[in-house]
């Protein structure tokens, strides 16, 4: 499927693969990562694909119909992934994938199907590659993407009760990471949480915490935090599940525990 | 100087007399064998770096499969297929200066060796998986399709290796269904590396798989010049016609190692006694003598002018300048302002246009799906 695509779009197509669950991406991934991440660099001719990996956990899915490949695909070079929070993102970021020269992975969760809804679709989006400050504050930054974001959000309105301001970065897209606008924000709070829903082995929430150590470590005025889902595959069973993926109880902590410190 | 089969004029191509052909195959065979004997030399002397594949006993197989392609045809060529790419288009320099390194070559020294190609000249660029360029030729198929071209045909090389892999299976299997003008030939030489033929695959003959896949399926022995074009010209042409993808599958040696740190000394004197384990190149020279097809003096000649014509491009790329690192161009992709911000609108008018022109395209009526339910004796 992925083979016919860059053939296709070496040929001027601007193809759409969709892949059902991002799960079944592996699969692919000789071809998404050696042939079309590789093709330009190789050849000077771009491969315009759009890959679509419904993502991420929803009940009772199980190991196989739950992951969240982002960080796989933007290790490898010449590709970029993209990771939509909100229906306007995913609406305007997903015309912006087609109309790119290059392999666009497209991470659309799926609590965006079953979860959110938006009145009118826009006309201008934000470019892929810059972040969007979610929702100000002066406390903690937290920096996170796709489905976590409305996790973080809620836990970003619960401490209010308590008295801290949170600011929330959506990343919207891992590739390329605006790590501008984060080290802006840490530098507004000094303080860093990161959280992605995918594998904690690695990954864009530790890329994240690498570039701001690296670029902003005198703003941090506590050791930086990351919080992904547990080393284990994915389980089936609701309760082990939402256990499994960060959730707004552990992010609430995990946010406390830093801002205490 | 022989013309390419992208360059040439297609007429006099199509309509040349069986010896004309035959000669004029003959003569790519010498220049590709002439090419990868000077690059053995030039590596053992230290003088590439990384590897040397070459397509020493597959030359036969190999021009057949660039010489009946025409303009906008698509050629997905592997490892040793230099006098497939040279008859087909690839220019002697394209070669040359990717082996040593030049940053003039196609690939800039950022790939080297057999994975060059010319994607926009229809020359696809093989990754080293083998069996994922099947699907690729696959899909640029289907864009000529959905464009409304026509009388284009697609033909993709594989071995006997390569046939085991489940990126082949995929890209035939996809192929069969979408009735693209493709044709496959697969070259069994025989070793997937080190590994023998009984420790590759169980089935009795490969060939068989075509019916399996809804190809059209055929043998031919890869040593005789006469039949590989005879046969792989054949699957072109009803290829081009609108039958059913073809499988051509060719029985030969491989006479070297896999690559040319490999001293093969895993094949067996057995096999190298088996009528498949004779030189194709010699083969198509006794042919010529037998045949009175061309005199010594003219043979003699056309070696001459191979030699030269690799000379020239080997002392071109040799005097060109190497690729450095500190002024590479260290970006993966080609979108340099992914900030630019963009109309989603304008853009959504764009697509709109896109979608009306595949909705006319699409509209012609796919191939008829006609799959003979035998192989095909009179090929071999």
């Amino acid at each position: 499927m992925v083979g016919t695509a860059i053939g296709a779009a070496i040929n001027g197509m601007r193809p759409i693969v969709e892949m059902q669950f991002a799960d079944f991406s592996s699969t692919a991934l000789n071809q998404i990562l050696n042939n079309a991440g590789t093709h330009y660099w190789r050849t000077n001719v771009s491969v315009p694909i759009t890959v679509r990996l419904p993502s991420g956990g929803t009940k009772g899915s199980g190991p196989f119909h739950s992951q969240s490949m982002e960080s796989i695909y933007a290790h490898y070079p010449g590709l970029i992934v993209m990771t939509p929070a909100t229906v306007e993102d995913a609406y305007t970021m997903l015309i912006e994938a087609v109309g790119i020269d290059d392999p666009v992975v497209y991470c659309e969760h799926k609590y965006l199907y079953y979860h959110l809804k938006a009145d009118n679709l826009p006309t201008e989006g934000l470019p892929t590659g810059r972040a969007r400050i979610a929702r100000e504050g002066r406390d903690l930054t937290i920096v996170t993407y796709s489905a976590m974001l409305h996790e973080a959000l809620a836990v970003a309105e619960q401490l209010v009760n308590e008295g801290f301001e949170i600011e929330v970065v959506d990343l919207r897209s891992v590739k390329p990471l605006d790590t501008n606008t984060v080290l802006a924000s840490v530098a507004r709070t000094g303080r860093l949480l990161c959280v992605g829903e995918s594998f904690p082995w690695g990954g864009a929430t530790a890329e994240i915490i690498a570039r701001v150590t690296a670029e902003g470590f005198h703003l941090l005025d506590a050791a930086p935090q990351r919080l992904n889902a547990k080393d284990t595959p994915i389980p089936y069973h609701p309760n082990l599940w939402s256990a499994h993926r960060p959730n707004a109880k552990e992010i609430a902590r995990k946010a406390r525990a830093l801002l205490r410190e | 100087m022989l013309e390419t089969a992208t360059r040439g004029k297609k007429s006099t191509r199509s309509k040349a007399a069986p010896h004309e052909r035959f000669l004029e195959a003959f003569r790519w065979m010498l220049l590709a064998r002439t090419l990868e004997e000077k690059l053995v030399s030039l590596y053992r002397g230290g003088l590439i770096t990384g590897g040397v594949y070459i397509g020493k006993g597959q030359e036969a197989v190999s021009v057949a499969c660039g010489l009946f392609l025409q303009k906008g045809d698509i050629l997905a060529p592997l490892i040793r297929d230099q006098a497939g790419r040279s008859a087909f288009g690839e220019p002697l320099l394209d070669v040359t200066r990717t082996y040593l390194g030049s940053r003039q070559g196609p690939m800039r020294g950022r790939d080297g060796n057999i994975h060059r190609g010319r994607p926009r000249d229809n020359q696809l660029a093989m990754i080293s998986h083998l069996g994922a360029m099947v699907s690729v030729t696959v899909g640029a198929l289907m864009a000529k399709r959905f464009r409304g071209e026509k009388n284009f045909v697609g033909l993709s090389c594989i071995g006997e290796g390569g046939m085991q892999t489940g990126a082949f299976h995929e890209g035939m299997n996809i192929a069969a269904v979408e009735q693209v003008p493709l044709v496959v030939v697969a070259t069994n030489n025989h070793y997937a590396y080190s590994t023998p033929n009984d420790r590759e695959f169980a089935c009795d003959d490969l060939v068989d798989r075509a019916i399996a896949y809804g190809f059209e399926g055929y043998s031919v022995d890869g040593t005789d010049l006469a039949k590989c074009l005879d046969v792989i010209g054949g699957a072109v042409k009803r290829a081009r016609a609108g039958r059913p993808p073809q499988l051509v599958v060719a029985s030969i040696l491989r006479l070297s190692g896999h690559g040319e740190h490999d001293d093969a000394t895993y094949v067996t004197d057995e096999i190298k006694r088996e009528p498949f384990a004779r030189d194709c190149v010699k083969v198509a020279e006794q042919a010529i003598v037998d045949l009175n097809l061309a005199d010594a003096e003219t043979l003699t000649e056309w070696r001459r002018d191979a030699a030269a014509q690799v000379d020239q491009a080997i002392s071109t790329a040799q005097k060109e300048a190497a690729p450095e690192g500190d002024e590479e161009d260290w970006c993966a992709i080609s979108t340099r302002d992914m900030r630019r911000r963009r109309s989603c609108s304008a853009m959504t008018n764009a697509f709109l246009s896109t979608d009306k022109m595949l909705a006319e395209h699409s509209a012609a009526p796919l191939r008829q799906r006609k799959v003979s339910r035998r192989n095909f004796p009179d090929a071999c």
